[in-house]
């Protein structure tokens, strides 16, 4: 499905190169990848080079065998890579009813934008003709940016962090809404998530720490070692 | 009326025939046709180009249009419309402009529009601007709405200007009495090297008087609008305005709000916001499979929506 190939992404921060991501190499065939590590670990800058938001310094990527690592965002969400971000994105005078057609690439019956609506747990009707700006909440928006995803339907679908300002209410049934699309998706999904219900019904987990990646496997494999790393102080590491 | 005029009317008034109510359609600085109704009574000024508009008290659930084409290059065209609506009376009026120009001379229509509405009367005004034609010759509109609410009158005035006005300056004052309301919306998109300017003056005169006035504008390629908008609180009164915009390629936006509050019990808010289409939604649209042309077009559709 998804392979990544030596990616690098290096930095110019006051006259000295910085390295966010280091010679990455990665593939993913599961339905259901997870990716963690403490923050500041590049975790958001692997999805935006997937995504085609920022070029990689160095690597190659792949998908289903294809090599995309010049195609553009546009081309990339073509060839079928979803992204929905941490932070959503206010749009004024956009509706909500608007910004799902738009992502399902047609234009959509109210019905259609209501069951889309109710998958991720809003009472539909009260948002279909909502504008999509800070008159939602942080929680109504990250679920527009899922409904959105939903809609596209593309073989790849990437998360950075759905958990991030979502209070704990709206998270349970958050976490019922990825085990349905685990369950229904033909493609892949690859997500960004420090929540460990997350990580649970994930089939891989990737750490990436320090912009190198830590370890890969089953959840199984990887919790003990994550929960030693998480008692590490970096600080002192470091010194 | 010739195939131009009608396009001109779509465009303007959303009209494909005659009008249901009263009307009155000027074309070419002439009086193309009228309707009048038992409630509604459109007269001829005699001693300046125009027309007096009469609602009678208690009028409900009728409009009036009064839409204006213009499709001979060179003609200036001015006319006072005056609206007197009386108490208690709900209409809903559509006026505009639509010029046609396809030869070398300006074409230019001023509208002095001025409106008086009675107490406890609501309004509905929309007005809609729009200029075509290939020829180099200038398409210029100066509407000038002067409004005077009575106590507990209710105006809510929606003016647009989307396309093809080379120059315009857009005058609006207003009186409100005690309990009146105003709300504005206005709409404008300039390309090319057009120029627009737009002035709003409210003097909330009366106690519990509000006005609401917001704009939302694209300036595109080398175009210069500016908005200029003053508040004056004189009671205990609730005054908002909102002058919001879209900066693209080289074009220059500049807005000067004013608020002033003569008493003590005057609540007075502006807003201003100019700024180019933030990266992140176009990047988000593109995510979504459009070009970030595409991407941009929708962005101002909804804005301007």
């Amino acid at each position: 499905m998804l392979e990544l190939k030596n990616i690098s992404y290096i930095v110019e921060e006051n006259g000295q190169n910085k390295v966010i991501l280091d010679d990455i190499s990665l593939t993913i065939d599961e339905h259901f990848v997870a990716i963690t590590g403490p923050n500041g670990g590049g975790k958001s800058t692997l999805a935006k080079i997937i995504a085609g938001i920022i070029k990689p310094t160095a690597g190659k990527i792949f998908l289903d065998g294809e090599d995309i690592t010049g195609l553009d965002i546009t081309e990339r969400a073509r060839k079928g890579i979803s992204f929905a971000f941490q932070q959503p994105v206010h749009f004024k005078g956009i509706t909500v009813k608007d910004i799902v057609s738009i992502a399902a690439g047609r234009t959509m019956t109210t019905h259609e934008v209501c069951d889309i609506l109710s998958e991720v747990g809003l009472c539909a009707r009260e948002y279909v003709d909502r504008e999509v700006n800070n008159s939602l909440s942080g929680g109504e928006l990250k679920r527009i940016e899922i409904a959105m995803i939903l809609a596209r339907g593309t073989k790849l679908s990437l998360f950075d962090e759905p958990e991030a300002g979502i209070d704990l209410w709206s998270f349970n049934s958050l976490i019922k809404v990825f085990e349905k699309m685990r369950e229904d998706i033909n493609g892949a999904i690859l997500i960004i998530s420090h929540q460990e219900r997350i990580l649970n019904i994930a089939e891989k987990i990737v750490v990436l720490v320090n912009g190198k990646v830590s370890q890969i496997g089953t959840k199984e494999e990887v919790f003990p070692k994550l929960l030693l790393e998480a008692t590490h102080c970096d600080a002192l590491h470091h010194e | 009326m010739d195939m131009i005029q009608k396009n001109l009317l779509e465009e303007i008034a959303d009209l494909h025939e005659t009008p249901k109510g009263a009307y009155n359609i000027r074309a070419n600085g002439k009086l193309d046709s009228r309707n009048t109704t038992a409630n509604i009574d459109i007269v001829t000024k005699e001693d300046k180009p125009g027309i007096d508009i009469y609602i009678k008290p208690g009028t409900k659930n009728e409009s009036v249009h009064i839409p204006v084409v213009i499709s001979e290059s060179g003609l200036d065209d001015l006319v006072y419309n005056d609206f007197h609506i009386g108490e208690g009376a709900d209409v809903v009026i559509i006026a505009g402009c639509g010029i046609h120009n396809m030869g070398l001379e300006t074409s230019r229509h001023d509208g002095i529009h001025s409106f008086f509405v009675g107490k406890n009367a609501k309004i509905k005004y929309v007005e809609k601007h729009y200029g075509a034609g290939n020829g180099n010759g200038e398409r210029i509109m100066n509407p000038e709405t002067i409004i005077n609410l009575d106590e507990g009158a209710y105006m809510e005035m929606e003016t647009t200007q989307i396309k093809g006005i080379d120059s315009t300056i857009r005058v609006t004052s207003a009186k409100l009495a005690a309990g009146a309301t105003l709300e504005i919306k206005e709409k404008i998109m300039t390309h090319g090297k057009q120029y627009a300017k737009t002035d709003f003056s409210v003097d909330l005169d009366g106690a519990d008087s509000s006005a609401n006035v917001i704009s939302r504008s694209v300036a595109r390629d080398k175009s210069k609008q500016e908005f200029f908008s003053v508040i004056n609180g004189n009671s205990e009164c609730r005054g908002h305005s909102e002058c919001d915009a879209i900066i693209m390629d080289d074009a220059s936006v500049s807005a000067s709000p004013q608020l002033t509050a003569n008493n003590i019990d005057a609540s007075l808010i502006h807003e201003a916001a100019i700024g180019k289409i933030a990266g992140e939604q176009l990047i988000k649209l593109m995510t979504l499979g459009l070009t970030e042309a595409e991407a941009e077009q929708q962005i101002i559709n909804g804005f301007l929506k």
